[in-house]
């Protein structure tokens, strides 16, 4: 017999595969988990819509399901409900912890260079403030380039959607 | 072919045709940071056409790879300013910010369909468009700081101009030109817009190129 509360864990378990120290309920794309005997339907929010990355989350969910003997369908929602707004606590400080600055909460209105370009971000190696923006984009669609005055390291920081 | 389904496939084709103009740039950009910002909007790009062709195939009884590929040249709804292959800086960034510039009046309508798949798409959409637009804005007050970037960045937006014209349709148009005329220290002559629905030389080339992989191996190409 599956479980909405055996899949939610199961699917706690399945690293992102590009930021691995973090999972996909961390990440926050797993929005609705539906049971009904051994049919799982999963409503799953994309990240950024270019990531190579979504295909292989779908897989591993699937693949998730099937070992608790259940069989998946996944709903792709296709609307703006994913935010980095939904990235756990939890999975903040795994970010941190891998060198990651988590975004800024969106609450702080329109994103506009200048806020991009001010110092309020954290150097997730030695937590300064001395921050500068080095690129917008980073190596991959969810991340830009930061460089910290202080420790002198460049970080990748999770942009704000 | 349902106007719904003529909207999706117009929007579709120039978000995946700007991809593939981006994506020139990877390796050749003048400066290391633009290699990876070029090729990161063109990857969202191209993630948006993928998204887009999904909805309309779900219409249209197809997939999004026979959208994005298995189409005739004269299938193609993409404007002619995506079309055009101008690997110059100042083109690129004229070409881009016309190019962002137009879509934000064209996704601040789409968020207001009623139809609430659009809606939602496009919301989602904008989220990362607005980064896009914030690289091009940069870039254009970069331009204009200088002599030289000025005077090439003013000849790019004059050639480009009349294609920028035909992003629009008549309604959404005024909007996007009064933003453009605000923005700028200069005048942008009155000119015809270049339709969408006639293409530039440039996308055959292009579409040979983009669809040889799916053509060499028709039953999916596997790495």
């Amino acid at each position: 017999m599956v479980t909405a509360a055996a899949v939610w864990e199961a699917l706690a378990e399945i690293p992102d595969p590009e930021i691995p120290v973090i999972s996909l309920v961390d990440l926050g794309v797993v929005k609705d988990v539906a049971v009904d005997g051994a049919r799982v339907r999963i409503a799953f929010t994309p990240t950024f819509m270019g990531c190579p990355a979504l295909e292989r989350m779908q897989a591993c969910m699937k693949e998730a399901v099937r070992d608790l003997g259940g069989e998946a369908q996944v709903d792709v929602v296709l609307d703006d409900s994913w935010s980095t707004d939904k990235i756990t606590p939890a999975g903040r400080e795994k970010l941190r912890e891998a060198g990651f600055a988590p975004p800024a909460p969106r609450n702080a209105g329109k994103t506009t260079l200048v806020q991009l370009q001010a110092k309020a971000f954290r150097c997730p190696y030695c937590g300064s403030t001395e921050t500068r923006l080095d690129n917008i984009f980073g190596p991959t669609p969810c991340r830009s380039v930061r460089y910290c005055e202080s420790c002198r390291q460049p970080f990748e920081q999770f942009k704000t959607i | 072919m349902s106007d719904r389904a003529r909207l999706l496939l117009e929007l579709a084709d120039d978000e995946l045709i700007l991809g593939w103009r981006n994506s020139e740039w990877t390796g050749i950009a003048p400066f290391l940071e633009e290699d990876v910002a070029f090729s990161s909007i063109a990857q969202n790009e191209i993630g948006h056409a993928r998204a887009l062709y999904e909805l309309a195939a779900r219409e249209l009884g197809t997939d999004a790879d026979a959208l994005a590929f298995d189409r005739t040249l004269e299938e193609y709804r993409s404007a002619p300013l995506v079309e055009l292959r101008r690997l110059e800086w100042a083109r690129t960034i004229a070409r881009h910010w016309l190019y962002e510039t137009a879509d934000a009046v064209r996704l601040e309508a789409l968020k207001a369909s009623d139809d609430p798949e659009i809606a939602g798409l496009a919301a989602k959409m904008d989220r990362e468009e607005t980064y896009h637009r914030i690289h091009a804005e940069m870039w254009l007050d970069r331009l204009l700081a200088a002599p030289e970037g000025r005077t090439r960045l003013e000849e790019g937006l004059r050639e480009l101009w009349p294609y920028a014209l035909g992003v629009l349709d008549d309604e959404l148009r005024p909007v996007f030109v009064e933003r453009v005329r605000a923005r700028l220290p200069f005048e942008l002559p009155e000119v015809e817009p270049v339709p969408r629905g006639r293409h530039e030389a440039e996308l055959e080339e292009l579409l040979g190129e983009m669809t040889m992989v799916r053509r060499s191996a028709p039953t999916g190409a596997r790495w």
